[in-house]
């Protein structure tokens, strides 16, 4: 038992400067117990690598990260022979018996590990990530359902190999392309939308400590504020501690329009967007 | 159990998959949580048996049915019982009003409840005040929206609100910081609404039973709203649903057009990555496939009944725009008109969309569709726009008034397309019913769609930004 309840959860990763809601401390501590992986949707930049990085990091279990992208296959994610070590070794013993040399090239010193298989050889649990799943063909995703079933890998040459230690798995989407329904029936269901202008309140402070109290108010707050605009891409939280980093930087005491005006470019990351906002600005400046 | 067979079976009834598996898992956590904690309840059945964020919102709202009459640990002494239950005096007097001492009294409280941020009196006011003007009769068979509706008149909460943006307001504050507070004042009678709306489910739910109340209170996803009947209020929803949408397609479309193509064998690269196992050729290398990109043109008909659907297939075809070498607009009522410079990436479709209506040539005599004379007058001056890689799509009822279809005209255009494609927003039923003609321009064009809501909207954009350059004929 790794957390006693979802507030043990909660205190963990608050220790770790990631400050979450009871809703996913609860999941957390659900997939601990249950033993299932967990697929964490939600908008870019609210933290879902983040929180499997705190996990690993709150648990003191090493984090094993796969990055998913468009043509990841199995030679990448699971494991692959090292060809170039193997020729290398036919060419440095000519006229060995075959049988020896099949046996040899084919043993783990030649295996290449790669993050899946790694996960699951490790002698200590450790924690997965697989990050933005959503990106990979379904084919793939087929490959790494049948990981997480039973945690066990079929290499033709070596055996099947079958984890001694369950890793706890997250899995993050972006949600650009619906996962296969198997893959969603097996994980908890978790997604992670923007913080309270509270919560986010208190991400700041424990990740800049030397912001002001009310600085990081009027950041909160009006990022807030955009994201209920019609904007292309609402600011998340990543982009507003940028910008609260940067206002630090600049050596900014009290947010008004014009600062707000002409920071926009850290926190908002397309034109239109800055130019709708710039415009809302802009009246308010020539109203009052 | 039973409680959660039946929570399952409603929100399988409101079109989410709930799998055995998902049960049973579902089942299995609760085994290790504080049922007590309506919080940890929701999020434990949210994480087992939800699996898109598009269903989070019927989730929701399911759950506050059925979980409704569950104690939440702050509710303190409740005084349910002392609340004059029907057709209490107050109830059916003092709404609009608001002139009895009781209700100023009530109104006072609430503010300072909201001015002091205190949870918990908040709850209680709000409990009083449903009790008070929400009027609410065992058995009477009303929607909950009504009572809301009630309730928040008999508060006078526009009233609230400009009480509290007139709290903080002095000399010295910035324009930031007055923006800042008035957006807070929104949300915090936002929240006060659904304080209100909660509330009424929880009575509801106490007077009828959660099956009846769950039932009533279901609404369809975003994505199988019906485009043309859709109200204001679904419109939104919609709206809120397509962004995320396009994103979606567009990465999808993307993604699909790069692969399953297999490129050719790249033989100096394979050559070169040789070198590095002493010339044995052990990796091929492949070329990136680049497949052409079609070019598109949409006329879409943007009289009246149908320009929210015409609105909502320029968005989605914007948003695939990048994997297409071409889009070209034309709108139409009874004239036709380019209008491919007011839908640039980025633009605001909806004031996209009005600017069409005020600047556009698009009416000529009445304002009343005419396919014919548009058709017509494109084949006149726009013919130049369509070539034989051209997909055209049309949008519309084909519903002409009775003028001349003028189907020639669709003609000519169909014979130097690649493919016409017509998306109809009516119910197939209508079709050829009264001035609707479709089944005239049926023949002319490549595949006639009915397509009614966002999910056939979005799976019919997806499949003409795939076709490869032979395309084979698509079924509909």
């Amino acid at each position: 038992m790794v957390f006693a309840n979802p507030q043990a959860a909660l205190d963990a990763l608050a220790a770790q400067k990631y400050l979450a809601d009871l809703a996913v401390a609860q999941v957390v501590f659900l997939a601990e117990r249950l033993d299932k992986p967990v697929l964490v949707e939600g908008p870019a930049g609210v933290g879902k690598t983040e929180l499997a990085k705190s996990v690993a990091a709150a648990t003191g279990r090493r984090l094993i990260r796969l990055q998913c992208y468009e043509g990841l296959d199995e030679a990448k994610a699971l494991y692959e022979w090292n060809y170039r070590k193997q020729l290398l070794r036919l060419q440095a013993a000519p006229g060995e018996a075959w049988s020896e040399t099949e046996s040899d090239i084919f043993g783990e010193d030649f295996l290449l590990a790669r993050p899946l298989l790694e996960a699951i050889r490790s002698p200590e649990s450790v924690v997965l990530l697989i990050d933005e799943v959503d990106r990979v063909e379904v084919e793939t995703e087929a490959l790494m359902l049948e990981l997480l079933a039973d945690f066990q890998v079929s290499i033709p040459e070596l055996g099947t190999m079958t984890a001694t230690t369950r890793p706890a798995v997250f899995l993050t989407s972006n949600n650009t392309r619906e996962l296969s329904e198997a893959l969603k029936r097996r994980c908890l269901y978790l997604h992670i939308g923007y913080p309270t202008i509270e919560r986010e309140q208190e991400i700041l402070h424990a990740r800049l400590p030397g912001l002001d109290e009310r600085l990081a108010e009027q950041v909160a707050r009006f990022v807030a504020g955009l994201r209920s605009m019609p904007l292309r891409k609402p600011p998340s939280v990543s982009e507003s501690l940028d910008w609260a980093a940067a206002l630090l930087a600049l050596g900014v005491a009290v947010l008004d329009d014009s600062v707000a005006a002409d920071t926009l470019n850290v926190l908002l990351k397309h034109q239109s967007d800055i130019d709708i906002v710039a415009k809302e600005l802009g009246a308010d400046l020539t109203e009052t | 159990m039973r409680f959660l067979v039946d929570f399952i079976g409603e929100l399988r009834e409101v079109g989410i998959g709930v799998s055995m598996v998902e049960a049973v898992d579902a089942a299995a956590a609760l085994d290790h949580i504080d049922l007590l904690d309506r919080d940890q309840v929701r999020a434990t059945l949210a994480a087992t048996l939800i699996k898109s964020s598009r269903h989070l919102e019927a989730f929701d709202i399911a759950f506050d049915a059925f979980f409704a009459t569950r104690p939440r640990p702050f509710d303190g002494p409740e005084s349910q019982g002392a609340e004059p239950p029907a057709g209490g005096s107050a109830g059916s007097g003092g709404i609009g009003g608001g002139g009895t001492d009781d209700d100023t009294d009530l109104m006072e409280a609430l503010f300072r409840a909201v001015d002091a941020a205190n949870d918990d009196l908040l709850q209680a006011v709000v409990r009083a005040a449903v009790g008070r003007f929400g009027g609410m009769e065992s058995g009477r068979p009303v929607g909950g929206t009504y009572y809301a509706y009630r309730v928040a008149r008999g508060l006078d909460l526009d009233a609230l609100r400009r009480r509290l943006e007139a709290v903080g307001e002095s000399d010295g504050e910035s324009a930031l910081d007055r923006r800042l507070r008035l957006q807070e004042v929104g949300r915090v009678v936002e929240r006060l609404r659904d304080m209100i709306r909660r509330e009424i489910t929880r009575r509801l739910v106490a007077d009828r039973g959660h099956l009846p109340v769950a039932k009533t209170m279901r609404r369809p996803l975003a994505e199988d709203i019906d485009l043309t009947t859709a109200t204001r209020d679904d419109l939104q929803r919609i709206e809120r649903a397509v962004q995320p949408l396009t994103r979606k397609l567009a990465a999808r479309v993307a993604r699909r057009r790069r692969t399953g193509l297999e490129g050719r064998l790249d033989v100096r690269r394979t050559v070169r990555r040789s070198l590095s196992t002493g010339g044995a050729l052990a990796e091929p290398r492949f070329r990136k496939p680049r497949p052409g990109r079609p070019d598109i043109v949409v006329l879409a008909d943007v009289s009246g009944s149908v320009a929210t659907f015409a609105r909502f297939t320029m968005q989605l075809v914007h948003a695939v725009s990048s994997q297409l070498r071409r889009v070209r607009a034309f709108a139409f009522i009874d004239a036709i008109d380019e209008v491919t410079g007011h839908f640039r990436p980025g633009t605001d479709l909806a004031a996209a969309m009005a600017r069409v209506g005020t600047e556009a040539r698009v009416v000529w005599v009445d304002g009343h569709s005419n396919y014919g004379h548009a058709f017509a007058q494109f084949v006149e001056q726009h013919l130049g726009a369509v070539t034989p890689t051209t997909t055209v799509i049309i949008t519309g009822d084909a519903r002409t008034n009775y003028h001349d279809p003028h189907t020639e005209a669709l003609a000519t255009i169909a014979s130097r397309a690649r493919a016409v494609y017509w998306l109809n927003p009516e119910d197939r039923r209508y079709w050829d019913t009264g001035d609707s003609v479709i089944g005239l321009y049926a023949p002319l064009c490549e595949a006639v769609y009915e397509v009614r809501n966002l999910r056939q909207l979005e799976r019919f954009v997806e499949t003409i930004s795939v076709l490869r350059r032979d395309p084979a004929r698509v079924v509909a």
